[in-house]
């Protein structure tokens, strides 16, 4: 049997500018431990704007959400905060690295936030996910200074810190070369295959889609596959 | 908010005011200068204020008590027919004496009540000086020159000779440096005293004083009491004017009506004599907290708008530390944090700025001309105004920098996030 860590039921969610528009039509997902989702569909289908109810920073919503095994109605901001910081880890198609931090103070700043270790041990953890990520020799580098591709690694270290139960991701290879949406998508893949991480992306890649383990089509408010 | 939080958002606070060391500096600057000015201000006010008092409270007892002549009195029509319409048109004033009955006796009671340090007597009058050609109004104070010392420290106030001399010369007399200028005389030269009635008398100068005031030192001179007492050709109990000193002269306003209750007598306190100069010390303290209140608001409003660009440019920022779990408060802390650390270190600077300043303030020279004897501006230097200063500045940057922390906190992650 497997494990759920996300599922939605129902979502509808409504546009109300410049007028009056139902954006998502009572979509239901699960996603299981380890699974790695795609979400596709064209542009305006609502696949973002499912993304961001899902990843609770959207509360604007009615249908049931439970992440982790929360029901997550009726929350208040702060504590969605705090859930977020706990369960789930970030990667956008802009890698939103703090640019006066190092890399190593950038992916420990969510880890000092839950404060659930000492500031060694998250020292200690940020370096493995660094070395994971063939990135430790660029650690104590300020982060504007990196190439795209090697900042899109470390905001992924960054998204795995604390060890969520689920990875979004909002087209996490759109603002890469081929190079590096292939380094992003083989991270992912290893993440799933290897340490059974759970993640959800929209993306607009094909190719990037069909590698994944699932993918969830959407069109006109409504899954269509 | 717990402390791991705080510590967290003072962390980036710190990298971020540390990225922007030049932009820092400008909004601290801001803050120096309106905290540096506000100190040099109200130190140099307050030193000018502190002056002027001290000069009153040496020119003039804490409480004077004299007969005051009154110009209205019932005309005998009055008494004479107490219900009917009386007008009596220009009623000339009573022959009156200025004499205070019982002066050594209510100076004696006077002596005994607490927070008094000292008593005297003396007998005033308006004299004519003349010394050859040169004939000066001025005015003659027959006093106990020794009571009087006790009261008004006149021997730290002697140019020439001694108060003493005044005791073994019974015909002597001491006068203020202004008028002897006037008179071209000096020490061991005699004057002739003419006074209102017309008598006159030759009276020698046996020492010089000045208390730093023009109006006292050009025209007022010591002479014993008796002498006057003579000069005027009145009886040996002839007193004017019990002048009263307090150990703490602030409570001269309260004790003035009482001794005039109790005495029957006009009883002045030392800021009502002395208004017009007190005036001048209200005038300067709405200056310098107006100047002040406003070079602090302007520091506020260079803080606000440098923390309004700093948000717009950290937008990113501020959605990202959001999706991955900072809550409001924790963004607006990061904010405040930062603008509190400009406001205290602004202020901080801003004190030793105001001190330097001050100081510089206190070595220029200035010329108080015949009216006061001063050779360097008055600073005063109390540690109050610097405690004030950095409350101001730390006050006005926390509430200049809390408009735009909250805004931050109240950014919505998804519009930034979403491009």
């Amino acid at each position: 049997m497997k494990t759920e860590v996300l599922r939605a039921t129902g979502i509808t969610k409504y546009f109300y500018e410049p007028e009056k528009f139902q954006v998502l039509k009572g979509i239901d997902v699960q996603v299981n431990k380890g699974e790695f989702v795609a979400l596709v569909g064209k542009s305006g289908c609502g696949k973002s704007t499912l993304m961001y109810v899902l990843s609770t920073m959207d509360t604007q919503y009615e249908g049931e959400l439970v992440v982790a095994g929360e029901k997550l109605k009726n929350w208040s901001q702060n504590q969605l905060a705090a859930f977020r910081n706990k369960h789930i880890g970030f990667v956008f198609q802009f890698h939103y690295l703090l640019p006066e931090f190092t890399v190593l103070q950038n992916i420990m700043i969510p880890a000092l936030k839950l404060n659930r270790w000492q500031e060694s041990e998250v020292e200690e953890r940020a370096y493995t996910k660094l070395k994971m990520l063939g990135m430790q020799d660029h650690a104590l580098k300020v982060s504007a200074k990196l190439s795209g591709g090697q900042q899109q690694r470390v905001a992924i270290a960054r998204a795995l810190i604390n060890e969520p139960d689920i990875i979004m991701g909002d087209e996490p290879t759109g603002n890469l070369d081929s190079y590096n949406t292939q380094l992003v998508f083989d991270i992912f893949k290893e993440l799933t295959d290897v340490y059974h991480q759970s993640i959800i992306a929209v993306t607009h890649d094909e190719e990037f889609a069909a590698k994944s383990s699932r993918i969830i089509e959407m069109a006109d408010g409504k899954i269509i596959h | 908010m717990k402390f791991t939080s705080l510590k967290l958002s003072a962390g980036i606070a710190k990298t971020q005011l540390l990225s922007k060391p030049r932009q820092t500096l400008v909004a601290m600057l801001g803050v120096t200068f309106g905290i540096g000015m506000f100190i040099a201000l109200i130190s140099m006010m307050t030193g000018l204020n502190k002056l002027t008092e001290d000069l009153a409270m040496t020119s003039s007892p804490d409480i004077r008590m004299y007969y005051d002549i009154s110009p209205d009195r019932k005309s005998i029509a009055e008494f004479i027919n107490p219900q009917g319409l009386t007008i009596t048109h220009h009623q000339k004033p009573k022959n009156e004496s200025l004499k205070v009955r019982n002066a050594k006796q209510i100076a004696e009671q006077i002596r005994k009540r607490p927070n008094v340090k000292g008593a005297s007597i003396l007998l005033n009058s308006q004299v004519f000086y003349n010394y050859g050609p040169v004939q000066l109004n001025g005015t003659i104070a027959g006093v106990d020159i020794l009571e009087e010392d006790k009261l008004f420290d006149l021997t730290h106030k002697m140019k020439e000779g001694r108060i003493e001399n005044l005791i073994s010369n019974p015909d002597g007399i001491i006068m203020g440096t202004g008028l002897a200028k006037k008179l071209r005389a000096k020490t061991g030269d005699r004057v002739v005293i003419t006074t209102p009635q017309g008598f006159t008398q030759t009276l020698k100068i046996v020492g010089l004083f000045q208390i730093g005031i023009g109006i006292v030192d050009n025209t007022r001179s010591y002479a014993n009491l008796s002498t006057v007492q003579t000069i005027l050709q009145k009886d040996k109990s002839f007193i004017t004017d019990v002048n009263v000193k307090l150990y703490d002269y602030t409570k001269a306003k309260e004790l003035a009506p009482v001794l005039q209750k109790d005495f029957g007598y006009k009883a002045e306190d030392w800021e009502t004599a002395n208004a017009t100069l007190l005036v001048g010390a209200i005038i300067r303290n709405i200056i310098t907290y107006a100047v002040s209140i406003t070079l602090l608001i302007v520091a506020g409003f260079g803080i606000y708008n440098i923390l309004n660009i700093t948000i717009h440019n950290k937008m990113k920022d501020i959605a990202i530390l959001k999706a991955m779990g900072f809550s409001g408060p924790d963004v607006r802390s990061i904010f405040m944090i930062q603008s509190l650390v400009i406001g205290f270190f602004g202020s901080l600077m801003g004190l030793i700025f105001g001190l330097v300043f001050s100081y510089l303030i206190s070595l220029a020279p200035f010329n108080g001309g015949d009216i006061i004897s001063i050779t360097h501006l008055p600073v005063n230097f109390n540690p109050l105004f610097y405690v004030i200063g950095i409350v101001f500045g730390v006050a006005t940057t926390a509430i200049a920098g809390y408009m735009p922390s909250r805004k931050a906190a109240h950014v919505d992650p998804i519009e930034i996030l979403r491009g």
